[in-house]
């Protein structure tokens, strides 16, 4: 709690935090989007999406150590994981997609722990980051440094959002997806291949944790059992967002950045995890709260 | 023979097996004693998650909160809080009447503050009418919340664990002691649980499980019930971790007392695979489940993580109703189901007729 003073103390101390937990908060407003894509349209909790997350983070670890650019291993990472999810999603999610949210947590949460000790075996259970190879910036006199790396980062992490929401608003697949999304049974009535736009987007969403990953390990540190902190992240924000709403997810992104980084510097770093975890359950008891008001329950 | 006659021989038969087993293999006496941890991780959930359809991802708080009481009453009833933790535990050794009126007593109050830890979570989650994934996903988010808590906690050893108090014999003894703990403990559990679920108790948790609305409709205080399955499946978890966290003798905060991602799931996992919503179903899943893990330490060592994930996947994909689901559904006449198969069949050969 001292670290609460200094605040207080360096007022410019706060503009660093809020600026550095911003740009990270980009990045799980991205992989919040997939979860929400994911809920919406297959109607299933992806409890994976860490895993995909942080494998993401590793492909591009393990391109660098290869001798490519990350900017390029980027891309490469995201291909990657469009491929595994759709493969995954051939192999299990296809089974369980019919079944009840309970069966399919389960079977994502399954599909997390192989992939955890997976990358456990292959990669090795230490902590690695990828260098970027960017500079930082000072500012203020040098009292507040901003990572060059952050702000490419969430620039990036925009524009793949961009994308993605255009994506689904303009092309013939997008609309594929918004129309099993609304109605599963009038979309394949309609002639929607149901099955190849589940696969699709699943793929979709292993992709978006992908680029997200990517660039995870580039502006952070990644590790193999670090995953289901952004699984709970991204579904923190989709429930304070709600389905289907972009910008509320960009904003639950950026302003839950900001809070962690706040309260990882406030109660400190062990607790931070802590933070996470409690802010959860905080936010689902506020959501029944806020239901139990309106004498109604979602399924 | 009759029934009950095929029964008693039946429970006869397992509980010869069951005293038999530390002695016929000796080797493998703390994994016996393990086998029957993991009985007591898929009864108590089962109880919640199976029986009463709440599925829960974080009963592993209760089996953490056993454990640490049970440590920490043991390590201040004995020993002065600096000295312990200066020497990780190893101080001098305690005599047998020491080391187990501080089990007994840190186990009971383990299991008390459970149950009042069960009863106030109850109150703000089960009572606010929490359900479905969203119980889920906030239990889970408690599980994981209470390990890292424990983990910057310096009062319980913070990230570096806690050591269990030596047991006064030796380490053959420790297991064999234990091994009868857990038994005993399964027993008393298994029953508790038998007596329960042929009763009221067991017809309203079934009820809320199938429609929790009727249910409430019907008169049934879906509330109270809830709260007090809750609480029993704390206590026996809590009573369990309490025994547990003595015979791994270390405690680590987010290995082995919250361990959310390994026995949180696991505990899960076996009563689907056995059956859940059974009484048998959970007993059956977690021998099958705990002998496939050792089969896979013994003979993948390396990989044994992740075929276990592997498993774990293969379980809940293509095998979700479990063994006793399964069963029930190729013989439902032995479960005492009325079988509409045939009834059908008939009334269809009469239309034909």
């Amino acid at each position: 709690m001292d670290n609460l003073q200094i605040l207080f103390v360096a007022p410019v101390f706060s503009l660093q935090l809020l600026i550095d937990g911003i740009l990270i908060g980009a990045v799980f407003a991205l992989a919040a989007y997939g979860m929400a894509l994911v809920w919406g349209v297959m109607k299933i909790i992806n409890f994976a999406q860490g895993e995909f997350v942080i494998l993401g983070g590793f492909l591009l670890y393990a391109l660098k150590e290869a001798g490519l650019h990350p900017f390029l291993g980027v891309p490469v990472a995201t291909a990657a994981l469009f491929v595994i999810g759709w493969v995954i999603y051939r192999i299990a999610v296809v089974r369980v997609v019919e079944k009840d949210l309970f069966i399919s947590i389960l079977a994502t949460f399954g599909i997390a722990i192989l992939l955890q000790q997976l990358m456990n075996q292959i990669f090795g259970a230490d902590v690695q980051t990828v260098e970027s190879g960017l500079g930082t910036w000072f500012l203020l006199d040098g009292q507040v440094t901003v990572l060059q790396i952050k702000v490419v980062s969430f620039f990036i992490a925009m524009v793949l959002g961009v994308i993605l929401a255009l994506f689904l608003k303009m092309t013939r697949l997008g609309q594929a997806i918004r129309a099993t999304a609304q109605h599963f049974r009038a979309a394949q009535i309609l002639g929607v291949d149901t099955d190849r736009v589940y696969a699709i987007t699943f793929a979709l969403n292993a992709a978006i944790c992908g680029a997200a990953g990517a660039l995870v390990s580039m502006i952070w540190v990644i590790q193999p059992f670090m995953g289901l902190a952004y699984t709970i992240r991204s579904f923190m924000i989709v429930i304070v967002a709600g389905l289907g709403n972009v910008i509320g997810v960009a904003l639950a992104g950026l302003g839950l950045g900001a809070a962690e980084n706040f309260a990882g510097f406030i109660l400190g770093a062990e607790f931070q995890a802590a933070f996470i975890f409690s802010l959860l359950v905080v936010i689902l008891l506020w959501r029944n709260f806020r239901l139990s008001l309106k004498r109604q329950y979602l399924e | 023979m009759n029934s009950d006659g095929k029964k008693i021989v039946a429970y006869g038969g397992i509980l010869v097996l069951a005293l038999a087993a530390p002695w016929m293999m000796t080797a493998y006496r703390t994994q016996l004693a393990f086998l029957w941890v993991m009985v007591l991780f898929a009864l108590t959930w089962d109880l919640v998650g199976g029986q009463m359809g709440y599925a829960s991802f974080g009963n592993i708080v209760f089996f953490g909160v056993g454990m640490y009481s049970t440590a920490v009453i043991q390590r201040n009833l004995h020993y002065g809080l600096e000295e312990y933790a200066h020497v990780a535990g190893r101080v001098e050794s305690l005599s047998a009447a020491e080391y187990l009126t501080g089990l007994s007593l840190g186990m009971t109050v383990g299991a008390v503050a459970a149950v009042v830890i069960a009863a106030i979570l109850g109150v703000c989650i089960l009572a606010m009418g929490m359900r479905g994934p969203y119980f889920g996903i906030c239990t889970l988010g408690l599980g994981v919340a209470a390990g890292e808590l424990a983990s910057g906690w310096e009062y319980v050893g913070a990230g570096s664990g806690l050591v269990t108090p030596v047991f006064p014999e030796g380490l053959g003894e420790r297991a064999i002691f234990f091994y009868y703990i857990f038994f005993f403990l399964t027993i008393v559990t298994f029953f508790t649980l038998r007596r329960l679920y042929s009763g009221r108790f067991g017809l309203a948790i079934n009820a809320i499980r199938d429609d929790e609305d009727k249910a409430e409709a019907m008169g049934i205080r879906t509330t109270r019930y809830k709260i007090t399955a809750w609480c029993v499946s704390a206590f026996f978890l809590s009573l369990t971790g309490g025994a547990a966290g003595h015979l791994i003798g270390f405690i680590d905060p987010t290995e082995v007392a919250f361990a959310g991602p390994t026995f949180g799931v696991w505990m899960i996992l076996m009563a689907i695979l056995g059956g859940k919503g059974t009484l048998w179903g959970p007993v059956i899943g977690a021998v099958i489940f705990h002998v496939t893990q050792e089969v896979f330490w013994t003979y993948l060592f390396g990989w044994q993580r992740v075929a276990l994930g592997a498993f774990i996947v293969a379980i809940v994909v293509f095998f979700p109703q479990g063994l006793m689901g399964w069963a029930q559904e190729r013989w439902p006449e032995r479960f005492g189901h009325r079988v509409e198969g045939t009834a059908l069949a008939q009334t269809a050969g009469g239309e034909g007729a």
